[in-house]
């Protein structure tokens, strides 16, 4: 084992890595192409027994993995934002295909207006895929979930494929002390991949993804993907409890932070929960009785697990980093059908931040805990906030300002 | 090929053994699944298909298939990419000694001229000229006929479509997949159609040879979409191609050569009369316009080729 700083991109490089994949279909896209090019780097040079192929879109890209997974290798691949959406149908397509391979997405929020920065409208937007995901908060864990998403992957009970996920920019590109395990140690993890017999050879010819006709048919295998999809909580639990004996890191389904006696819990997912953790610390510091829960699965959604964690508090605040316009908060309508009638369910108050990368700093924390212990106190749940402040206005406004100059210096079109 | 070459020098030597199943949902007629009756005969079952969206994915309905062979459906845009998978897939478990070679499969896309013309293009344009060892089968049936037959970037001009269905039909004019794929100088490019059967399996016999991306581009007349009587699929096949309005070529080491030069060509009109999509360049008047610019273009085209 070797610590050394890596960004979140070389920690799922390295994952993909060590968890020996043979082939590596790709396509550049900021803020993801550093995981391609260290990959590719590493094949050029013959540290790394892969084949890495650029293809011509993520759509492509997509349908080549899964190709390749159902011909029975290991497929690692990774994309970001608008990449993911182009390769929208494919997603779908390969899930339903039941083939095993990880794919990384490095969040960046969806045009328009086209941007660089984070936000999790991407990867939800493949939420009802039939992919499994993972979201991550730090470098360590990103490296480590691309080992478990393996795991689960492969695992007969499940055969489905998993997206791991980190935020662009605030993990793509920050370094952090990451534990680089052996191979060997890794190997002993995760043994080669066993497609099952259910790989594309001559002598035994095989029909796969064909037409049905008739909704039985269809739903049957729909419900099959569904049924796979829930197996993987408790494979999840068996396969996370196997890596924190091994390696004596825990990566739970859902990370819980100073819930036991909390009143109040924040609920966040990705990288942005670091900074309601320190906001946690903070609090607690002036004797407010706040935590925070983290699901790391979004799909399979641990329902039980948040419950668990959840049910008998005074009020939950849920910080989506994601809007579903007409609805809001995509996680705190996963939270509301994971406690809704349950005896002791929280209130339940929503926030819209960190869209396009806009930060969350502590004061904004702080508020939201205070706004929805006074929500509590009241017994109302208030409507979505959407977080902005002032001062954003304000330069917003300027810029605005500054786009009608422009636009009447240059006179009224022809 | 010349006929030293090749191992059907007539049309006895073509093979007896059908390999494709009967008794699939294609229409009465299909010049598509009589071309590839035909391709399959020499293809065999140590295939892999992977097929873009159109009317042969519902060749295979679960839980049946006519194929001896692999099949994946992929989806309409990206079947090329699925055929780089899993020819790279093949190619690291054979050189990981993980399969032997025996058990490795030639790796062939299957697709209307809906996917290849339009939606497919840039996947397949990807896969050419990443050289991938491909076999590239398309049956052209001019149109989205899975979904009634509207225009595609395949349709001829003046046809009536589902979409061009009044006055003079088909603005737009077919494009040159063969020529776009000549352009990207793959291993082997051909256009065929299951009315010249020796043509067509010298032509499969020569793609089955050459490692590569490979064209077969199959014009495949459609009793459906182009509005005439299944019996006649054969027939209006053999007008294609004596009126010159399907040329039937080949491009490999560099060089396009035309492997069947009408003699003397039939009148484009016998071709064009034959077909429902055609009948107002006849009926109730005579568009004379259309139909010269009809004979122009095929004259045209011929005169390049002779010169």
């Amino acid at each position: 084992m070797r610590r050394v700083l890596l960004t979140g991109n070389a920690a799922a490089a390295w994952g993909a890595r060590l968890a020996r994949v043979d082939y590596v279909p790709a396509f550049p896209i900021t803020p993801q192409t550093e995981i391609i090019e260290a990959l590719a780097r590493w094949i050029d040079a013959g540290e790394m027994a892969a084949r890495l192929v650029t293809l011509e879109s993520e759509h492509s890209m997509i349908t080549a993995a899964g190709a390749a997974a159902a011909t029975g290798v290991r497929v690692f691949s990774a994309t970001s934002s608008q990449g993911l959406l182009y390769g929208m149908e494919m997603l779908y397509t390969v899930a339903g295909w039941r083939v095993p391979w990880v794919l990384v997405n490095v969040s960046r929020g969806l045009s328009a207006p086209i941007t660089l920065e984070p936000d999790h409208n991407d990867v939800l937007a493949a939420r009802d895929s039939g992919f499994l995901q993972i979201h991550c908060a730090g470098c360590q864990e990103v490296l480590d979930s691309v080992l478990l998403a393996y795991r689960l992957a492969e695992d007969a009970r499940v055969r489905l494929p998993v997206i791991v996920n980190l935020d662009g920019f605030y993990l793509s590109f920050t370094r952090e002390p990451v534990s680089i395990p052996e191979p060997a140690e890794v190997d002993a993890l995760l043994p080669p991949f066993d497609p099952q017999g259910l790989a594309f050879r001559a002598g035994a010819p095989l029909s796969q993804a064909v037409a049905v006709l008739g909704g039985g048919p269809y739903s049957y295998f729909r419900y099959q993907v569904q049924l796979a999809a829930q197996n993987a909580l408790a494979v999840y639990d068996e396969i996370a409890a196997d890596f924190a004996e091994r390696f004596g890191r825990s990566h739970p389904a859902v990370e819980a932070y100073q819930c036991d006696d909390a009143e109040v819990v924040l609920v966040m997912m990705g990288s942005f929960a670091t900074k309601a953790r320190a906001a946690v610390d903070r609090l607690r510091d002036a004797g407010r009785p706040v935590g925070l829960l983290r699901p790391r699965l979004l799909r399979p959604f641990p329902a039980a697990a948040c419950r668990r964690h959840l049910l008998g508090k005074r009020a939950l605040a849920v910080i989506d980093q994601n809007l579903s316009p007409g609805q809001g908060g995509v996680l705190a309508t996963e939270l509301a059908a994971a406690l809704y009638g349950r005896p002791g369910a929280p209130l339940l108050a929503s926030f819209i931040g960190g869209l396009g990368g806009r930060d969350i700093p502590p004061e904004e924390l702080f508020e939201i805990a205070r706004v929805t212990e006074a929500a509590a106190e009241r017994g109302e749940t208030p409507p979505p906030r959407l977080l902005y402040t002032e001062a954003e206005l304000r330069e917003l406004r300027k810029l605005q300002t500054i786009a009608a100059v422009e636009r009447d210096r240059r006179g009224p079109a022809p | 090929m010349s006929e030293q070459e090749t191992r059907y020098r007539s049309t006895r030597d073509l093979p007896s053994l059908h390999l494709l199943g009967t008794g699939t949902p294609m229409c009465a007629g299909c010049g598509g699944l009589e071309a590839l009756h035909q391709i399959y005969d020499q293809l065999g079952e140590r295939s892999l298909i992977l097929n873009a969206a159109g009317c042969m994915t519902l060749l295979a309905v679960y839980p049946y298939t006519p194929f001896r062979g692999s099949w994946l459906y992929t989806a309409m845009a990206s079947a090329p990419a699925g055929a780089q998978g899993a020819r790279d897939a093949l190619d690291i478990l054979v050189a990981q000694g993980r399969l032997p070679p025996e058990e490795d499969l030639r790796v062939v896309v299957l697709t209307g001229d809906g996917s290849a013309y339009g939606m497919g293009l840039s996947a397949t344009s990807g896969a050419i000229e990443r050289g991938l060892d491909f076999l590239y089968i398309v049956y052209d049936n001019e149109g989205y006929a899975n979904t009634g037959q509207q225009y595609s970037g395949a349709t001829p001009h003046a046809a009536l479509t589902a979409t061009s269905r009044l006055g003079a039909g088909f603005p737009g004019e077919k494009k040159d997949l063969f020529a776009i794929w000549v352009a990207h100088r793959p291993a082997y490019a051909a256009t065929v159609i299951g009315a010249e059967p020796l043509d067509l399996a010298r032509k499969v016999e020569q793609a089955l040879a050459i490692r590569g991306p490979k064209l077969l581009l199959a014009l495949a007349p459609c009793p459906t979409g182009w509005d005439f009587d299944p019996q006649r699929t054969v027939e209006i096949g053999r007008l294609a191609v004596q009126t010159g309005v399907w040329p039937l070529k080949e491009y490999r080491d560099g060089q396009v050569v035309h492997t069947k030069v009408p003699r003397e060509r039939k009148p484009v009109e016998d071709y064009l009369r034959t077909q429902g999509r055609f009948r107002h360049l006849f009926e109730p008047e005579r568009q004379d316009a259309l139909i010269a610019a009809w004979k122009a273009r095929v004259g045209t085209y011929w005169a390049s080729v002779e010169t």
